[in-house]
């Protein structure tokens, strides 16, 4: 069977990190990873830096730059995460603008992707329609296609998009690039209502998480919980950001251990 | 020069249903965006069928843009280059460019969709004051987003926006141009979609942006055949016009597609073509994705989009329409360059010889046809689109030719 599908079929609500590939520098993504994973991540979603990230805040158009100017490419990511691979089982998706991917070629980048350990993709500019055969061909290659909603999606495509999706759906939090703020409670808990009814496969929430009182105000009715911008904004301050992820997903960690545990009573806090 | 005449009296019909010019174009955004898409083009196709938007956007072209423009013989540079060339005076519709053309016809979509605010891209200035203008005509609240390095470039056209009462907000991400201007103004369309129209400039973009606009534009090659036609009885030879994102250009040639007559875009080629600064996206770039469709674009092997230049601010951008990138593929287009210095000569032989200061960005055409890179039949019939008037550009041809005005 596939990771993400395993994943989510085991009880309790999943944290996953996001991390830029080769931010803050090429030597720190392995170690990154592995330490989110001692941490508690259940999952990890490695960004291919883009020139151009248009659904991005400001964190993570920084750490795209930086990324860049590091020499980052999409073949060293392809390599990196079979660097991964070769060290741990944790469920890897990649996250990216459809430009590199189409100018590496989509053939290559899914077959090598594939041979990576590659688990899953997401292309937030690439909405399913736009994308027919680079997704239907990925997960002929048992690679995971993560579709995303918001909060302006219909019902009914949510509904769609869950079937099509197979796996696992993504619900941006709010209307807004990533780094954003939350939205007042009651349009949040009332969307993320709306997709927890809508979607036959589990889905997981992002954009604008950033504390552990927004992660258990999320993970309530969620299957889990993406943290980027506040993640990659404290380990650009850090010295040590292999320690700083450490702590930082500890924390996570222990407040979704705290949602799951008081879900079924309803509001948390 | 009459090459491309085998490739017509072809039907056109571009796009497909989905947004598509063959290969190009398409609708490449994050989620939240394909709901307002979705209301834009349905907002545009009820419009169109109203005698009444028609009525409207007609009566406001007239009596607030300036329109017909007309259509000016060149007497002088005609005579030296052997042939005849009319300019179509976009430079003389209201705000300065055909830029007016299509914001006109954006906030009346606007309205009809109940949009407050408006927001907009520019790199010259030029869209961002015709812009500013129709919300400040309107009432609608506007922001108008230009890269840091646009300001200094353009520092007239940024206070003309903040006359009008629009609120420039400085991009520094990126490169600081346009195509960064364009990434900050859709995340600000992704986190306002609800109540905020964004009032894009060019024939780029996700679908149905290339269509309204060039839909919206199409009024400069109308005008131009019928004035032609009044003045000469027939149809010009060739039409050249200058290609940013590609907007004046589709508005002149689109009219004229199914028409036996040549045409020909000048990108920008900066600081040579072998300089690797330039905006030559057509001539240099090849296939990607870039701000919602799919075009021609520079980028580097790995995808990364690379930073265009050109001495002039509206050409500045590593993209390209996708309708052009489809003319261009088809043969049915001729697409060349023009350097900085070829466009500054020209700049200066136009204001010399014709008492008309052209923006650069019309003075790159120009420069194709004065540097004899169009095979020019003696007496043929041209139509050069002179999309804007050259005020915004007199400090950077200033610094250009070492003067200093401040
Ligand atoms: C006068 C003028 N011409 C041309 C352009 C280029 O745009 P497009 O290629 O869309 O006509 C601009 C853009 O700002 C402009 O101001």
């Amino acid at each position: 069977m596939r990771r993400i599908p395993r994943l989510f079929q085991s009880p309790g609500k999943k944290l996953v990190p996001f991390i830029t590939a080769g931010f803050p520098d090429l030597e720190s993504t392995v170690p990154l990873v592995l330490a989110a994973e001692c941490a508690g991540a259940h999952m990890i979603e490695l960004g291919i830096p883009f020139s151009d990230p248009l659904a991005d805040g400001l964190v993570i158009q920084r750490t795209s730059q930086i990324a860049l100017s590091n020499g980052v490419t999409l073949d060293w990511i392809l390599e990196t995460s079979m660097a991964i691979r070769s060290q741990t089982q944790i469920p890897i998706i990649l996250m990216g603008y459809i430009n590199p991917i189409l100018k590496m070629g989509v053939a290559e980048f899914l077959y090598r992707a594939s041979e990576s350990g590659v688990d899953g993709l997401i292309i937030p500019d690439l909405p399913p329609e736009e994308g027919i055969q680079l997704f239907a061909s990925a997960r002929s290659q048992g690679i995971s296609t993560i579709y995303l909603v918001a909060p302006n999606t219909p019902t009914a495509r949510i509904r769609q998009l869950a079937i099509e999706a197979e796996d696992l759906l993504y619900a941006v939090s709010i209307l807004g690039v990533t780094g954003s703020t939350l939205d007042a409670r009651e349009n949040l808990s009332h969307y993320i209502e709306r997709v927890q009814t809508a979607s036959a496969v589990p889905f997981v929430v992002g954009f604008g998480i950033s504390t552990p009182a927004d992660v258990v105000r999320v993970a309530d009715k969620a299957d889990g919980i993406v943290v980027g911008s506040a993640l990659l904004a404290r380990l650009e301050k850090s010295a040590d950001p292999v320690q700083e992820a450490t702590q930082f997903l500890s924390e996570l960690t222990t407040a979704l251990l705290d949602a799951g545990s008081i879900s079924s009573t309803g509001e948390p806090e | 020069m009459n090459k491309s005449s085998d490739a017509v009296l072809q039907r056109y019909e571009q796009p497909s249903r989905r947004g598509r010019f063959g290969d190009f174009g398409g609708q490449y955004v994050p989620e939240t965006l394909l709901p307002a898409l979705q209301e834009l083009e349905q907002a545009y196709a009820t419009a169109m069928e109203e005698k009444q938007f028609k009525e409207d956007l007609d009566r406001l072209l007239k009596i607030f843009a300036g329109r017909p423009t007309p259509l000016y013989y060149a007497r002088r540079i005609s005579e030296e280059l052997g042939v005849h060339l009319y300019l179509k005076r976009e430079d003389l519709a209201h705000t300065g460019a055909h830029k007016i053309n299509n914001t006109i016809g954006q906030i009346l979509l606007a309205r009809r969709m109940g949009k407050t605010r408006i927001i907009a891209e520019t790199g010259a200035g030029q869209h961002g004051v015709a812009t500013a203008t129709v919300a400040a005509r309107f009432g609608l609240k506007c922001v108008v987003y230009m890269g840091d390095e646009d300001i200094h470039r353009q520092r007239l056209n940024v206070f003309r926006m903040e006359l009008l009462g629009a609120e420039v907000r400085s991009v520094n991400s990126g490169t600081k141009t346009l195509k960064d201007a364009t990434n900050e103004a859709i995340r600000d369309w992704v986190a306002n979609v609800e109540n905020t129209h964004y009032l894009l400039g060019s024939v780029v973009g996700p679908h149905p942006y290339p269509t309204i606009i060039r839909d919206f534009q199409t009024v400069i090659g109308h005008e131009t055949k019928a004035q032609f036609q009044h003045e000469k009885g027939r149809l010009p030879d060739l039409l050249v016009a200058c290609v940013g994102g590609g907007s004046n250009a589709i508005g002149m040639f689109y009219p004229f597609l199914e028409e036996p007559v040549s045409m020909v875009g000048v990108e920008a080629g900066g600081r040579g073509m072998d300089s690797g600064d330039h905006a030559a996206s057509l001539s240099l770039g090849s296939r990607g994705v870039l701000h919602g469709s799919a075009s021609y674009l520079l980028q580097t092997s790995d995808g990364q989009v690379q930073l265009a230049h050109s001495i002039s601010a509206g050409l500045d951008y590593p993209g390209v329409g996708p309708e052009h990138s489809f003319l261009k593929e088809s043969g049915r287009v001729s697409y060349l360059t023009a350097t900085d210095e070829e466009a500054l000569i020209a700049f200066q032989w136009l204001t010399k010889q014709e008492g008309i200061i052209p923006a650069l960005e019309p003075a790159h055409a120009l420069a194709a046809l004065q540097q004899n890179k169009i095979n020019l039949s003696p007496g043929s019939n041209i139509v050069l689109c002179l999309s804007g008037r050259g005020d915004k550009d007199v400090h950077t041809v200033a610094s250009a030719l070492g003067k200093d005005l401040s």
